[in-house]
């Protein structure tokens, strides 16, 4: 006798209705790769905030006797930098940088392109227009080029990084939330709250950002790695954070000389951004499939 | 006779079709021209066309959900189109639409019992006193709120969502329910269950419908007087027994004898019209039906036919019948 397969959905296993965001809850439950790439993500982000408290050495204080020490030295678990300094210290402190610096520019994009969106989106016509055309002459640079031209008039430093990829990151969410406001505006059942003599702003509320917000945010997630890849590729050409700061996209470019002389030590940094980036993707996957509404 | 609860004079709409880089208006897609009829309180008026007659365009600009480019809406004697801002938001209360796709007319992040609750919500209603109405009306409409009131609209069937739409729409208390197209999206032998609910509430709460359809059976069940549009005009216009027993339009004698009959005998060997309706956004001069109209004269190129009158409360817009002919045609 073969076992049959239950419904995998809960909701309708258990007879009784389930609220959309426990319905997700449970999803993501079950979702093995989501829930080792957010742990993963929970520890990266851990050791970053906690930086100041687990990092065994000042992450600034290096020792010339002590350059370019292996990975296993027994005082430096993970090496030293070309300049001495302890690299598990610069890891953690620079994942404190790179994530503010990868996170911080989407979400602000995702503040301002969503409000953008609704409002070019539910607006139509001239406002329609205005906004999505000037979207378009920022979207004509490719990413890398419009944050390097953008960070490069402003200047070197952390904040003029968050600027440059803010502005990078809002034409592409205003994009999904335009589109998906066309969509749903469309929709009977906005008509029908409009049939009802709800506001404009009743709709938006109760009707349109709450069936937009999921998939901008979803797309929002989906932009963080590469985020996290242009706030360490800026610092890299020395556009971004400013040294001494440990930054993993800076600490890639100073240790690139020492690559001949020791290949593992300057290979940390990209590690620490691949795995990341990787684990912000499989997360913001996840979410993905969740957060689709099935029928 | 009573006066009207709706009337409608001179309705237009058409709209732009907008194309190239500057969005220039290319052609105008004439969905509703010249639409007039009266709505009698207690009363269901049946509109009946083919699809993209202009029937849905129809029901919006009744509502006003849609702002009609020429003509008039009076409700209650009231010039809908005119009243400011907080009057139509109160005459909202008074006329309600049901929508054609269940799926589409449910917003899916709300439980059924909140979409119900929002319209009262918006109309000032506190929190508990608008969800036990909801609750109340649910159930009202064969959908125990103990069950049914806390799921999402994903979870129901499509008969089960078109109650819903009945509650939400019968929330407000209105006076009118505009139907658009109710129970096309339904399977048979749910349309038969949601037409008799409609007609029980229309009973219970003395409500005056005008109900939108393409299936003539839905219509004759339901109506007292019907309304034939083709490409956005009415061609014609009376009581659903006299057009089912005498319909004078080619248009609408070609639709009853397209509808399929139970009966063997009555079964017909070539479909009375052919082909698609023409093109709205350049529809024929004159009669928009002569070119596909057997009947057709060289006049009915050259300008509209005005509707005539053939009998009491029965008018055609057709040149085979004028006023001296009326009478024996």
């Amino acid at each position: 006798m073969s076992v049959i397969a239950l419904p995998q959905e809960l909701s309708t296993v258990a007879g009784a209705p389930m609220s959309y965001w426990r319905t997700v809850a449970w999803r993501l439950s079950r979702d093995r790769a989501t829930l080792v790439a957010g742990a993963l993500l929970l520890v990266i982000a851990l050791s970053a905030m906690l930086a100041p408290w687990i990092a065994p050495y000042d992450p600034s204080a290096g020792s010339i006797r002590l350059r370019l020490a292996p990975v296993g030295t027994p005082s430096h678990v993970l090496g030293t930098d070309e300049q001495g300094r302890d690299m598990l210290s610069r890891l953690l402190w620079g994942g404190r940088m790179t994530l503010v610096a990868g996170l911080t520019p989407v979400v602000v994009a995702f503040l301002v392109g969503t409000v953008l969106g609704v409002m070019a989106g539910y607006a139509g016509g001239l406002v329609n227009t205005l906004v999505m055309r000037t979207m378009d002459i920022f979207y004509a640079f490719p990413a890398v080029l419009l944050a390097i031209a953008i960070s490069g008039a402003l200047g070197p430093g952390l904040p003029n990084t968050l600027i440059s990829l803010s502005i990078v990151f809002i034409p592409r969410v205003v994009r999904v939330a335009e589109s998906a406001t066309v969509q749903v505006k469309g929709l009977e059942y906005v008509a029908a709250a409009k049939a009802s003599g709800a506001s404009v702003w009743q709709i938006l509320r109760h009707h349109l950002l709450a069936n937009i917000l999921g998939p901008v945010l979803v797309f929002a997630s989906t932009q963080v790695s590469l985020s996290i890849i242009l706030a360490a590729g800026l610092s890299f050409l020395g556009l971004g954070v400013t040294p001494p700061s440990a930054e993993w996209g800076l600490m890639l470019n100073t240790l690139r000389q020492s690559i001949y002389v020791n290949a593992v030590v300057p290979a940390l940094p990209g590690l620490a951004i691949f795995v990341t980036s990787m684990a912000f993707n499989l997360v913001s996957d996840g979410l993905r499939d969740a957060m689709e509404i099935r029928a | 006779m009573s006066a009207p609860l709706l009337a409608t004079r001179g309705l237009r709409k058409h709209f732009p079709l907008q194309g190239g880089v500057l969005r220039r208006t290319r052609a105008w897609v004439r969905a509703v021209d010249e639409v007039s009829f009266d709505v009698k309180p207690g009363e269901t008026l049946g509109i009946v066309g083919e699809s993209g007659c202009g029937k849905s365009t129809l029901a919006r600009l009744i509502l006003r959900l849609v702002e009609p480019d020429a003509g008039k809406v009076w409700f209650d004697g009231e010039d809908v189109l005119r009243v400011l801002p907080g009057r139509m938001k109160r005459l909202r209360r008074d006329m309600q639409l049901v929508f054609q796709d269940p799926y589409a007319s449910l917003n899916p992040r709300l439980t059924i019992e909140d979409a119900v609750a929002f319209s009262l919500l918006v109309h000032g209603a506190r929190r508990a006193e608008a969800r036990d109405k909801a609750r109340a009306l649910l159930g009202r409409v064969g959908l125990d709120p103990r069950l049914y009131g806390r799921r999402s609209p994903h979870e129901l069937s499509g008969g089960q969502r078109q109650r819903v739409n009945i509650a939400r729409a019968l929330v407000l208390d209105p006076k009118l329910l505009v139907l658009d197209e109710p129970v096309s999206a339904l399977d048979k032998s749910v349309q038969a269950q949601v037409l008799n609910l409609l007609l029980e509430l229309k009973a219970d709460r003395e409500l005056t419908y005008v109900f939108i359809s393409h299936d003539l059976n839905v219509i004759e069940y339901v109506s007292d007087r019907v309304l034939v549009m083709y490409l956005g005009q009415v061609v014609e216009s009376g009581t659903a027994d006299a057009l089912a027993e005498a319909p004078k339009h080619p248009y609408t004698q070609a639709l009853f004898a397209s509808a399929p009959s139970m009966d063997p005998d009555r079964r017909m060997e070539r479909p009375p019209i052919a082909g698609d309706p023409p093109n709205p956004i350049d529809p024929p001069s004159g009669c928009r039906f002569r070119t596909r109209c057997a009947f057709a004269m060289s006049r009915c190129a050259d300008a509209a036919p005005p509707p005539v009158a053939v009998a009491a409360d029965h008018d055609v817009a057709c040149y085979l019948y004028d006023a001296a002919t009326a009478v024996t045609a």
